[in-house]
């Protein structure tokens, strides 16, 4: 009786405790992110790709365009002929294979990034605008993000690096331009969503102008599906980057990007399969973890999905 | 339905319109004389530019160009190309059918492994075969396909020696196309071999160029096939005591299929972005290949004419999605 007692007891006290304010909004987000193993995974991942590519001069064992003449396709680390100093080979001209992947990882999150901005901003301004105005402006914006669309993504970005000239920056302007429209279509569609709601109606009821209506009143309630959108735009940005950079239109060499090392290493391939394989494999690595971590935000954001 | 299929043409026309402007000014904004991309000559004469420059119509006001660009494309002329002197159009067409093959068979691999993995994962929701499944459709998804095609190759091809590494067809065999497709040609033409020949050719390829469409379609099938699943008439179906295999087979796929065609549908776009990458590694000889060895050639006039001719293809494909899905469901054609 008297340990019943006790418990209950116990039970009140932290039941006293529980407080009873809404969770923060960044708290109760990650609540739910983090239900989802994959999502988490992903995230760690990413973390440690950031880690290596902002401290890759430090770590990187050797420089990555340094060529050592008499280490030329040497194997990795754990096959016969491998040596302790080059723990992943080198490729054809002895450059070390570690040391670059460390680089390489720079270009891809910075590309990834640099991207994601320039389409992020770009196709949020014309979304808006395109949204907010309506009419012939609107059909103009939207007939021209169809035809932008209605090419093969990588075709458009191919023939856009033909008129920029090759090279990495040319790169990545020609995939933001291929990206934006889908920021432009997504803005788009919540703006037209939420225009009419009593929320918007009460704010410029009450004085607000445009600008404001705009960006501080309907876009924070439009930014669930492009944050998401923006995840996945940042690996397939890397993933199209590396496609340009193996096509011979991105990234030039001796620059350490991926996919410009996967088509400076093709005709090796076969008598050094590590040349290949670890390039690509990091490619892999990193646009598999922002995708898990794309998946973990839509889940987390979609309120759909949400359960109260 | 006439009605559901004017309005889909009328709204492709301003898209086309916008493409042939694309092309249009794809040439006027190289970097260069316009004369001298188009000619492909060098050491032009001053007169010879000047001949050359009124051939192309370079010394008329740009509407007028673009008003006589879009009179030849309504014609059927889409250029010349600059390395083989052939019209654009007659190039674009005996090459298209290998490619057409070409992601024919990646698109019936990416459904025939696709459509059951997810219907799969989606009845045997929270196992691990669902986590195997859409763990396996993830990285599917998030494969460099070129990387993916060449790892295929080390292994298949220099390790096995069980396929070959590139074309469509040994060079024993030699026969005229017929339908242009490789493996039908290769049974008509009746010589031996001729037909696994080609299918040797074809495996590789078809597997790079079916991953991604694979693991999306896997994916999209799973989570309609779930939503199906949910609905009141599964339930029904189940209550009144039919075999789950009726029940997932005939009440829940019918009904999950719909979304899954459409993104069937629009997997095109990323079937011919990924033909680039297929075609190029395995030296295919498709539209894909042609298109990047023309931009590495500067035969600028195909390019041009492919860009139209892709896109031509890429819109005319999404409005037979289109007015399937309004076929299959009667909600969207009524749809005003």
């Amino acid at each position: 009786m008297a340990s019943e007692s006790a418990t209950t007891a116990g039970r009140t006290d932290s039941l006293d405790r529980v407080s009873t304010a809404p969770p923060s909004p960044l708290a109760e987000f990650w609540s739910y992110y983090r239900e989802n193993a994959g999502a988490v995974i992903g995230l760690v991942v990413f973390g440690l790709l950031c880690l290596i590519a902002i401290f890759a001069p430090l770590i990187a064992p050797h420089d990555p365009i340094q060529q050592y003449r008499d280490a030329l396709l040497v194997p990795p680390v754990w096959q016969e002929g491998g040596r302790a100093e080059f723990l992943l080979g080198t490729d054809a001209v002895g450059r070390d294979m570690l040391s670059r992947l460390m680089h390489g990882a720079r270009y891809s999150l910075f590309i990834g990034c640099v991207v994601v901005s320039l389409a992020l901003t770009v196709g949020i301004m014309v979304g808006l605008v395109a949204g907010y105005a309506g009419g012939v402006v609107e059909s103009v914006i939207m007939r021209l993000m169809d035809v932008i669309l209605a090419f093969p993504y990588l075709l458009f970005a191919l023939v856009l690096v033909a008129i920029l000239g090759p090279g990495l920056l040319n790169a990545m302007i020609a995939i933001a331009v291929v990206l934006q429209p889908h920021f432009v279509r997504l803005t788009r569609a919540a703006v037209v969503g939420e225009k009419g709601k009593d929320y918007v109606t009460s704010a410029r009821v009450a004085g607000a102008g445009p600008f404001r209506l705009v960006f501080r009143t309907i876009l924070p309630n439009c930014l669930a599906p492009l944050i998401v959108q923006a995840t996945l735009s940042f690996s397939s940005s890397i993933l199209d980057a590396a496609a340009l950079g193996f096509l011979g239109m991105g990234a030039q060499p001796p620059t350490p990007e991926w996919g410009t090392m996967l088509a400076e290493s093709r005709e090796f391939m076969l008598r050094a399969p590590w040349v290949v394989t670890f390039p690509g494999l990091a490619i892999l690595i990193t646009v598999l973890s922002i995708n898990l971590v794309g998946d973990g935000l839509r889940d987390a954001l979609d309120p759909k999905l949400k359960r109260s | 339905m006439l009605r559901f299929l004017l309005t889909r043409i009328a709204l492709l026309l301003p898209t086309f319109l916008g493409i042939t402007v694309v092309a249009f000014s794809f040439i006027r904004l190289l970097p260069g004389d316009p004369v001298l991309l188009m000619a492909g000559e060098r050491g032009l004469t001053p007169e010879r530019h000047a001949e050359l420059l009124h051939r192309f119509g370079f010394d008329r006001p740009l509407w007028q160009q673009y008003a006589e660009y879009l009179g030849n494309l309504v014609q059927g002329d889409f250029g010349q190309s600059l390395v083989t002197k052939k019209p654009v159009f007659v190039e674009f067409f005996t090459l298209f059918p290998a490619t057409m093959e070409l992601s024919i068979v990646a698109i019936l691999l990416a459904m025939a492994i696709g459509l059951p993995a997810g219907m799969l994962a989606a009845v045997k929701r929270g196992s691990i075969l669902d986590h195997g499944v859409m763990g396996t459709a993830l990285v599917g998804y998030s494969m460099p396909i070129f990387w993916w095609g060449l790892l295929l190759i080390i292994f298949f091809s220099g390790w096995l020696h069980w396929t070959p590494v590139s074309g469509r067809i040994s060079l024993v065999y030699f026969f005229k196309p017929v339908t242009g497709f490789m493996l039908i040609d290769s049974l008509l033409s009746g010589q031996k071999g001729a037909f696994a020949s080609a299918l040797s050719h074809l495996i590789l390829p078809s597997i790079v160029l079916g991953t991604i469409p694979l693991a999306v379609i896997a994916r999209q099938t799973r989570s309609a096939m779930l939503e199906v699943l949910g609905e009141d008439y599964v339930r029904t179906a189940r209550a009144k005591g039919l075999p789950p295999s009726r029940v997932i087979g005939l009440h829940a796929l019918r009904n999950a299929l719909i979304p899954v065609i459409t993104v069937i549908g629009l997997q095109i776009g990323t079937l011919f972005a990924g033909a680039i990458l297929t075609e190029s590694i395995f030296s295919w000889p498709g539209i894909g290949k042609w298109m990047v060895d023309s931009i590495f050639r500067r035969d600028y006039p195909s390019v041009q004419g492919g860009l139209v001719l892709i896109a031509l293809i890429v819109m005319l494909v999404n409005l037979t999605v289109d007015l399937l899905y309004g076929l299959i469901n009667p909600r969207i054609r009524h749809q005003r």
